[in-house]
């Protein structure tokens, strides 16, 4: 039996509001995909050494 | 260039409207100099590793990374490919629905895209059901009493795991993979759409 970095044997955490609940993991992974999504948007894209050469 | 025969009538259809610096372009337009429209290629990246990592496993079998230090590794490559290709086309999906990428005759390619989406859906639901753990039993008990509801459990029963590792290996992976192939050739074809703001005004291929 090979053991996990980290202890997934044992039920899920769970967060609920009112109706609404849904485990930590999905959680965080929704989060991380906004994070990741609102990062494309607003860090600059590198542009190449040729185009910078353009540009002067 | 009309014709009288179906070899010609498909070619017309697909190889004549097909431009080699289309298919293999070398430049893009000013526009796509973004991160957000590096998660296409990065879900392609990610399906190309879930194939691979799925083909290694073919090898071995399903119950291979129980035993097999190697099996174990190569099947956690198929599992965070798994992960990562989701993650990947759902930021996808975010910022073309933002940018309202259907725009400009690009219906087809907006359609094949939820196409993707939903046979992806399918081949990760038939790949949780091989899994050959207690995760997978319980998924396919479940989902076997939501296949009844529906209506489809003579055809496809989620207990029946011989038959979810051949949907899963055989047939699935060649649905989603002509799906893509076709999304990919249609976005090859009509080109990145340009952002709302510049709709028309940055010609396609043009410099900054």
């Amino acid at each position: 039996m090979h053991h996990a970095i980290i202890n997934l044997n044992h039920p899920a955490h769970y967060i609920g509001l009112g109706p609404f609940s849904i485990s930590l993991g999905n959680l965080l992974i929704i989060l991380a995909m906004c994070i990741v999504f609102l990062a494309a948007l607003f860090i600059p894209f590198p542009h190449s050494d040729k185009e910078g050469e353009d540009q002067k | 260039m009309s014709t009288s025969s179906w070899t010609g009538r498909v070619r017309a259809a697909t190889l004549e409207k097909m431009k080699p610096e289309d298919l293999l372009p070398e430049e893009q337009p000013a526009y796509v100099a973004s991160w957000i429209y590096i998660f296409g290629v990065l879900t392609l990246a990610a399906l190309f590793m879930l194939i691979f990592s799925g083909l290694v496993l073919t090898v071995e079998g399903p119950a291979w990374w129980h035993t097999s230090t190697i099996g174990h590794y190569w099947n956690s490559v198929h599992l965070w490919s798994v992960e990562l290709f989701f993650i990947f086309m759902v930021v996808h999906l975010w910022g073309k629905f933002w940018m309202a990428a259907w725009r400009g005759k690009r219906t087809a390619t907006w359609i094949t895209g939820v196409l993707a989406f939903g046979t992806s859906i399918i081949t990760a639901f038939t790949g949780y059901v091989i899994q050959t753990n207690f995760d997978s039993q319980w998924i396919s008990t479940q989902a076997k009493d939501g296949f009844n509801a529906m209506g489809i459990g003579a055809y496809f029963n989620a207990l029946n795991t011989g038959q979810a590792i051949l949907i899963h290996v055989a047939l699935l992976p060649l649905v989603v993979g002509v799906i893509v192939l076709w999304h990919v050739l249609l976005v090859r074809r009509k080109g990145v759409v340009p952002p709302i703001d510049n709709d028309g005004t940055i010609a396609r291929g043009a410099k900054k």
